[in-house]
């Protein structure tokens, strides 16, 4: 028998794309932060720089799944912390709807910046 | 097939003498998830100066930029992203059910390689800051 502790057991559709966006986004956050730290340096960042980059349609596309990738990771992640630390019956409902609001609040606000960044449309 | 065991309270941090390197990567992988989503939304929420107008955008990236307390901010939110990557990847595998017996080994590997990369990018995260 497997020796290890995992804080899920593997199933439901939660579990499988907390786990393929995880895959994702150890890419994609590399990359981001390698981009805008390393290749380009944040302090020189300009919305010259920044729409020039989000309007390549590779660039745009990756950047807003990224955003939506993250989005869920972490508010998934955090209803799963919550719940590994005993939350249960209302509360754990109104976090749920809580963080389901707020995560889709913030992918909407996200895909507006993104929006307001770009040539594309 | 997996299978759980009774951890005892990991929530009793008095206990944090007693703890083994699996019971470390649960708690620093939780930290830097809660600093990760945290970061999350303030970047938005600083990215949505570009819908003002993209002069606003640039005086705000600058503005901030030009503080000594971001860019040491920034060199920690480096090494929450790196260690949550790392730790990240060493959990995929252990889901997988690959490299059982190395996970101690495979935490170690992570908290040095994150430490490296964080103190290698020092410079980079703080020329132009004095």
């Amino acid at each position: 028998m497997a020796d290890y502790y995992s804080s899920f057991e593997p199933k439901g559709t939660r579990w499988l794309l907390q786990r393929l966006t995880a895959a994702f986004l150890v890419v994609v956050l590399a990359y981001h932060f390698m981009l805008l730290h390393f290749v380009n340096h944040a302090a020189e960042v300009t919305i010259a720089g920044t729409t020039a980059r989000m309007s390549q349609v590779g660039y745009f596309i990756t950047m807003v799944s990224f955003l939506v990738a993250g989005t869920f990771h972490g508010v998934n992640g955090v209803y799963n912390a919550l719940v590994n630390q005993g939350l249960e019956g209302t509360p754990k409902t109104a976090v749920k709807w809580l963080l389901a609001v707020a995560g889709v609040m913030l992918v909407v606000q996200g895909i507006r910046v993104a929006i307001a960044m770009t040539n594309l449309i | 097939m997996s299978q759980s065991y009774d951890r005892g309270l990991i929530e009793d941090f008095g206990r944090w003498q007693e703890f083994s390197a699996g019971m470390w990567a649960w708690i620093f992988h939780k930290f830097t998830g809660w600093v990760l989503i945290g970061y999350l939304f303030t970047h938005i929420a600083v990215l949505s100066t570009s819908t003002v107008d993209g002069a606003t955008y640039t005086m705000t990236l600058q503005s901030l930029e030009s503080l000594l307390v971001v860019r040491i901010l920034e060199v920690g939110l480096l090494a929450v992203a790196v260690f949550h990557i790392l730790n990240g990847v060493r959990l995929l595998f252990v889901d997988l059910g690959v490299g059982l017996e190395s996970q101690d080994k495979a935490f170690y590997a992570a908290l040095i390689v994150s430490a490296a990369i964080t103190v290698a990018s020092i410079p980079t995260f703080l020329v132009g800051a004095f």
